[in-house]
C-alpha cells in the first residue's frame, strides 16, 4: 500500500522542525562560503508554510508540494528560494492527479525535483552544491525501488544517499554560486544548499515512517 | 560596532520609507510587496527598466529611479536578492506597453529571482528582456565559477539604457545598448576594511589592520589576493592594470572613468585615486572623456574604492550626456 496526502503533509510539517532546530547550523556552515543566511532564509520558508497547510485540509499530495514551492519561492530570496521553489513545484507536476504514491511515483518525486533544480541552476554533480546530495539520494531511490523494496524503504535509502552527499561536498571546490568565488579557500567546508537537502529528505523518510 | 539603526529587521523598511519621504517629488514607494517606481510610470509606449537586488548598495538601485534612468528598483533585504513577487509586482507597475528590461547584476541568487519573475511577467502577457551585468575583473578563471560579478558598472548600464528608452528606442535596440555598455565596461575593486550586515552583527570577513583585500565583490566577497597596505598610487596602478589589460583599453579609445567608493571612504581619498587613474590613463594615451567620482555602488560602511573604464563612442557619449533627473545622479534638466 503506498503513501497519500498525509505522508506529503506530515512530511512538510516535519520539515519545518528540523529546519528550524538546525537553523543556527545552516548559517554557521553559509558564513565560511556564502553570505551566511541560509538557515535565516529557509526558515523563514517553511515557518510560513505551515500555517498555510491547513487551508488546503482536502488537498493531494501534488497541491501541497505546490504550495510549498509558491511559498518558498516567495518568502526565501537569495538563490536557495528559486532553487528550492522549482523542485517542488517539478515534483507537484510528477504526481499530479495521484491519491496513492507508490515507489515508483516517491522516484518521480526526487528526480523531478532534483532535475527541477537542475534546469534553474544548471549545476552538475561534483560542483558543491545542493545537487551533490540531490543526485546521490534520487539514484539511491531509483535503485531501491527496483529491487523492491517498500516505500519507507526508498525514502530512508535516499537520505541516507543525501546526507553521505553533504558530507562528500567538504573537499569540493566550488563552480556554482557565491562560494565559487573563494576557489580553494571553499575546501573543507560542507555545502549548505547540500546539508538542508540532505536534512529535507531525512524528514521524508520519518515521516513515512511515522 | 555601532550602527545608526533600530531593530535591525525594520532596516530595510524603515530605508525605504525615508526615501519615500525624501524624494517624493521623484518616485513612489510599495511596501510589501517593496518596490520603488519613478512617479510617472507607467509611462505609455516607453520601454521600462527595472532593477534589483539586496539592499546595502545605495544609492544604487532606488537613487537612479527618475527620468532618463531607471522606472522601478527592487530592494531585496541586505545583502540577499529580493523574491519574484516583488519583481513581479514592481515589472507590471512599470510596463507602458513597450515591454520591460530587466538589469540584473551577476550573483546567482539575483539571476535566479530575476529569471523566475520574468518567466512570470511573460505568463501575464509582458514581454520582458534580461540584461546581466558582469563588469568585474578579478573573477578569474570565470568558467569554472558563476562567472564574472555585476559590480560598479551597473550604474553606467542604468544611465545610458536609461536614455535609450527615454528617447524612445524599442526594447531590442534598448537591450542591444545595455549589452554593448556591458561588453565594453570593466570594473576592479579593493577593501580597507569589512562591512557588518545589519542582522549578522559581526564582520562578513576578516581583515587585519595593515591588510587590503585587492578585487573585493561588493557584498565583501574575496578576489584575487591579499597583501599588505600600500600608497593609493600603487593599489590604483595595480587594479587599473588588470582592467587596462582585459579587454584590452588602447591608445587613441576614449574612455568615461569611474571611480567609486564603497561606502566608508571619504571623497578626499577617492579623488587621490582619481587623480592616479588618470594619470595612468593618460601616459598611455588613453583618453579620459567623460568622468564619475563618488559613493554610487556601495558595500553598507566598507572602506575600499573600485575604478570602472567604459570605452565610449559617440552614441554612449550623447546617451551619457542626456538628462537624467534621479535622487543620486541628475543632469541636463
Amino acid at each position: 500500500m503506498g503513501l497519500t496526502s498525509e505522508w506529503a503533509r506530515a512530511w512538510v510539517a516535519l520539515s519545518a522542525k528540523v529546519i528550524a532546530e538546525n537553523r543556527v547550523e545552516l548559517t554557521a556552515l553559509d558564513r565560511p562560503i556564502g553570505d551566511g543566511d541560509h538557515g535565516e532564509n529557509m526558515n523563514r520558508g517553511f515557518t510560513a508554510v505551515v500555517p498555510k497547510l491547513d487551508s488546503l485540509a482536502e488537498g493531494s499530495a501534488a497541491d501541497i508540494l505546490k504550495l510549498v514551492a509558491m511559498t518558498l519561492i516567495s518568502t526565501v530570496g537569495g538563490a536557495a528560494g528559486p532553487l528550492y521553489g522549482t523542485g517542488y513545484l517539478k515534483a507537484a507536476g510528477a504526481v499530479a492527479g495521484q491519491d496513492e504514491l507508490d515507489g515508483a511515483s516517491l522516484v518521480a518525486i526526487l528526480a523531478a525535483a532534483r532535475d527541477g533544480i537542475v534546469l534553474r541552476g544548471k549545476a552538475l554533480v561534483g560542483e558543491k552544491t545542493m545537487i551533490d546530495a540531490w543526485t546521490p539520494a534520487v539514484d539511491a531511490a531509483a535503485e531501491a525501488h527496483a529491487a523492491g523494496k517498500s516505500e519507507l524503504e526508498i525514502l530512508q535509502a535516499a537520505a541516507s544517499a543525501a546526507e553521505a552527499g553533504a558530507v562528500a561536498t567538504e573537499p569540493l571546490i566550488a563552480r556554482k554560486g557565491r562560494a565559487s568565488y573563494l576557489g580553494e579557500r571553499a575546501i573543507g567546508h560542507r555545502d549548505p544548499g547540500a546539508q538542508s537537502t540532505a536534512l529535507l529528505l531525512r524528514a521524508a523518510a520519518d515521516a513515512a515512517a511515522a | 560596532m555601532k550602527k545608526l539603526i533600530n531593530d535591525p529587521q525594520h532596516v530595510l523598511d524603515e530605508a525605504i520609507a525615508g526615501v519615500a519621504a525624501a524624494h517624493s517629488d521623484i518616485l513612489t514607494v510599495s511596501h510589501d510587496p517593496n518596490y520603488i517606481v519613478r512617479n510617472s510610470a507607467p509611462v505609455s509606449g516607453k520601454v521600462a527598466l527595472v532593477s534589483g537586488g539586496g539592499s546595502g548598495h545605495e544609492p544604487l538601485h532606488g537613487g537612479f529611479v527618475g527620468f532618463g534612468m531607471l522606472d522601478a528598483a527592487v530592494p531585496g533585504p541586505v545583502f540577499t536578492s529580493p523574491t519574484p513577487d516583488p519583481i513581479l509586482a514592481a515589472t507590471k507597475a512599470v510596463d507602458g506597453g513597450a515591454g520591460v528590461l530587466h538589469i540584473v547584476k551577476n550573483y546567482t541568487g539575483d539571476v535566479l529571482n530575476f529569471e523566475t519573475a520574468a518567466e512570470l511577467a511573460e505568463a501575464d502577457g509582458i514581454t520582458v528582456r534580461s540584461v546581466v551585468i558582469n563588469d568585474d575583473v578579478a573573477v578569474k578563471d570565470s568558467l569554472y565559477t558563476a562567472g564574472r560579478r555585476g559590480v560598479a558598472g551597473t550604474v553606467l548600464v542604468e544611465k545610458i539604457a536609461g536614455a535609450a528608452a527615454q528617447r524612445g528606442d524599442d526594447l531590442e535596440a534598448v537591450a542591444a545598448v545595455a549589452e554593448k555598455v556591458n561588453a565594453q565596461m570593466r570594473s576592479m575593486g579593493v577593501a580597507l576594511s569589512p562591512c557588518i550586515v545589519p542582522h549578522a552583527g559581526e564582520p562578513s570577513f576578516e581583515l587585519a589592520d595593515d591588510e587590503i583585500e585587492i578585487g573585493i565583490g561588493i557584498h565583501g566577497e574575496p578576489g584575487r589576493e591579499r597583501i599588505k597596505l600600500e600608497p593609493a598610487d600603487r593599489i590604483v596602478d595595480r587594479i587599473l592594470g588588470h582592467i587596462v589589460e582585459d579587454i584590452p583599453y588602447v591608445s587613441g579609445d576614449k574612455v568615461l572613468l569611474f571611480v567609486n567608493g564603497m561606502g566608508g571612504t571619504p571623497l578626499v581619498e577617492l579623488y587621490i585615486a582619481f587623480r592616479r587613474a588618470a594619470e595612468a590613463l593618460a601616459g598611455q594615451g588613453i583618453e579620459v572623456t567623460r568622468t564619475l567620482v563618488g559613493n554610487y555602488v556601495t558595500s553598507l560602511e566598507m572602506q575600499g574604492f573600485s575604478i570602472t573604464l567604459l570605452k565610449l563612442d559617440d552614441e554612449l557619449t550623447e546617451l551619457w550626456d542626456a538628462p537624467v533627473h534621479t535622487s543620486a545622479l541628475r543632469w541636463g534638466r
